[in-house]
């Protein structure tokens, strides 16, 4: 039998009420918690009379919860616990979350939402090409891709060649990706003389685990022949699956049920204006093990207005616009890595790799833009190799309204992660 | 003898400005037993392009995209010129009555018969029109076989 999920076609009224009931809940099993304990006083479940009331709330933070370490955060006895994951550790020390046999069960459900909502089956093949072990985007797609009764094949990431061989062989047609491996695969992908289109089955796939534009998923659509759906998450909340893109690909809904969505000013922690970019802001409204209330999770994104066409009510967020803390202010800009993304993208004859390189000589910023030139553009002509340049020169110029240099390197020259990718090096306080 | 056997195969390498890439093309030649003739180096200040004509032209754009290079391949002329002073001033002479404009130009390292060989990068819309001009003024192209083999 299909799987299916009732809680995708609530009203609004209905999410507001499961809200408001889940949100009391999670305020008393939140109390278990040490660290909870005293912030938490002086407040009383009968406080809570509609989701807006979460304001009433204090706010968790990163910096919390390292130093609620090991166990400060736990709500539950430790015989409850049947998992625990670590976060990637990008900003900073590593953070320990914990789940209960029913969170791992409820986090599955969330992201099979999602991965219904984009079109799979129990007939699909499913390539898992996530990391598996303490990051969470591994585990929390297997157990969900098994949930609907997809053939999961557990590949974990890297390996490429191998990746591309399961693909033929066993015809996946879903993947779970890091956007930029996703680029690497097709990569690889030419090198061999394989055409996805035409040699793989590939139609769904979900991408997730870094930042992206729109831009770079439909160069993986292209790439595959398939559609690209953006995954949400952060292990604080469960891992992938706080929000999915549905098959209408206008914004990915929030698994409202599961998790209570703000946007705030990240300065005055004010709600912005719907369809303004603010810091989301996450509050667990299941979750057992580890509860976590009003968790600032510095992704800046803004909630997509008006009824989506696939019919869920849940509310829509837009991809992750930036961090509050990877903008980069270069000359008194403020610029996102992902704006150089968006521009180069936009440009046929580099490939898929930049670094941004910030330094500062004679007390002025520098930003050095390196970017790999494909094997097609490469032009015995000086001419044409500086005019390209200066061409990437001016896009990136009008995309971030500062000058920028630019370095032209061979294809394959600059560093692929087969994870997270580096894409900043700012060496200006080293300069000091 | 048709225009193409006039045009010796000039290898060119995209070059990025990092320590040891030159010596990376020359090592990857050398493995190959692929003898450089002439080379020149066009550079900015973070690329460059190395051009190079060796005597197995098709197996060193080979060699090297398989050692991960960007590489190209272009038709230039190699042609005989008096090695004495004025000798190249009188050719460019004649190219620029008819219009013609070099992109770029390098010697080999050798002579025959006290000539000086060197390579001419013409547009490739003016070749006739060079051609022309040079056989008028008995300036003597010398045909891709036998620059592969000086």
């Amino acid at each position: 039998m299909q799987y299916s999920d009732d809680a995708v076609s609530l009203s609004r009224d209905e999410i507001a009420s499961v809200q408001v009931g889940l949100l009391r809940e999670t305020i008393a099993r939140a109390r278990r918690a040490p660290a909870y304990q005293d912030r938490l006083q002086g407040i009383s479940p009968d406080d809570i009379r509609s989701p807006d009331d979460v304001r009433k709330l204090p706010f968790t933070s990163k910096e919390d919860l390292r130093a609620g370490m090991p166990c400060g955060f736990l709500a539950v006895p430790m015989r409850d616990v049947v998992r625990m994951h670590y976060s990637s550790g990008t900003t900073g020390l590593a953070t320990a979350v914990y789940h209960t046999r029913d969170d791992l069960h409820r986090w599955a459900q969330c992201v099979a939402r999602g991965m219904l909502a984009g079109g799979v089956t129990d007939e699909d093949v499913f390539q898992n090409m996530m990391g598996y072990g303490l990051f969470t985007g591994g585990l929390g797609f297997h157990y969900a891709g098994e949930l609907i009764g997809c053939m999961t094949i557990p590949a974990g990431s890297g390996n490429t060649e191998r990746q591309i061989h399961l693909m033929h062989t066993f015809g996946s047609s879903v993947l779970h990706i890091i956007p930029s491996y996703a680029l690497r695969v097709l990569y690889v992908c030419d090198g061999e003389g394989i055409d996805p289109l035409r040699e793989l089955s590939v139609r769904v796939i979900y991408v997730g685990g870094e930042p992206h534009s729109d831009q770079l998923c439909r160069r993986i659509e292209d790439g595959f022949g398939a559609k690209v759906h953006n995954c949400y998450g952060l292990s604080e909340m469960c891992g992938p699956g706080v929000a999915m893109e549905c098959a209408a690909q206008q914004g990915l809904h929030v698994c409202e049920d599961h998790f209570l969505l703000e946007v705030l000013d990240p300065d005055s922690l004010e709600p912005v204006e719907p369809g303004e970019p603010g810091e989301i802001v996450l509050t667990t409204l299941r979750r057992e093990a580890m509860p976590l209330i009003r968790y600032r999770t510095r992704d800046i994104a803004h909630v997509i207005p008006g009824d989506c066409p696939c019919g869920s009510r849940h509310v829509r967020v837009s991809r992750i616009e930036g961090r509050t803390d990877d903008m980069l202010v270069v000359k008194g800009v403020n610029v996102y890595p992902m704006q150089v993304e968006r521009a180069l993208l936009g440009i046929d004859e580099v490939g898929r790799n930049y670094v941004i390189t910030l330094d500062r000589p004679a007390d002025l910023d520098r930003m050095t833009i390196a970017v790999e030139l494909t094997q097609q553009a490469f032009a015995d002509d000086m001419r044409r190799l500086n005019a390209l340049r200066e061409r990437i020169r001016r896009r990136l110029h009008s995309e971030l309204d500062i000058g920028v240099e630019v370095e032209l390197h061979e294809p394959g020259a600059l560093p692929v992660t087969e994870g997270k990718a580096v894409r900043v090096i700012d060496r200006r306080d080293q300069e000091k | 003898m048709t225009a193409s056997d006039l045009l010796s195969k000039q290898v060119s390498v995209f070059l990025e400005n990092k320590s040891g890439r030159l010596a990376e093309v020359c090592q990857a030649l050398g493995r190959s037993e692929i003898n450089i003739r002439a080379l020149c180096i066009a550079d900015t200040s973070d690329f460059g392009i190395l051009r190079l004509i060796v005597d197995r032209p098709d197996e060193a754009v080979e060699v090297l995209q398989s050692a991960g290079f960007s590489v190209g391949s272009t038709g230039v002329l190699a042609l005989r010129i008096p090695d004495r002073p004025g000798g190249l001033g009188e050719v460019l002479d004649r190219l620029q009555e008819v219009d013609v404009n070099v992109e770029y130009m390098y010697a080999f390292f050798i002579t025959i018969a006290g000539d000086a060989v060197v390579l001419f990068k013409i547009d490739d819309a003016a070749l006739d029109a060079t051609l022309n001009v040079l056989d008028g003024a008995g300036i003597q192209v010398i045909p891709s076989d036998e620059v592969y083999r000086l």
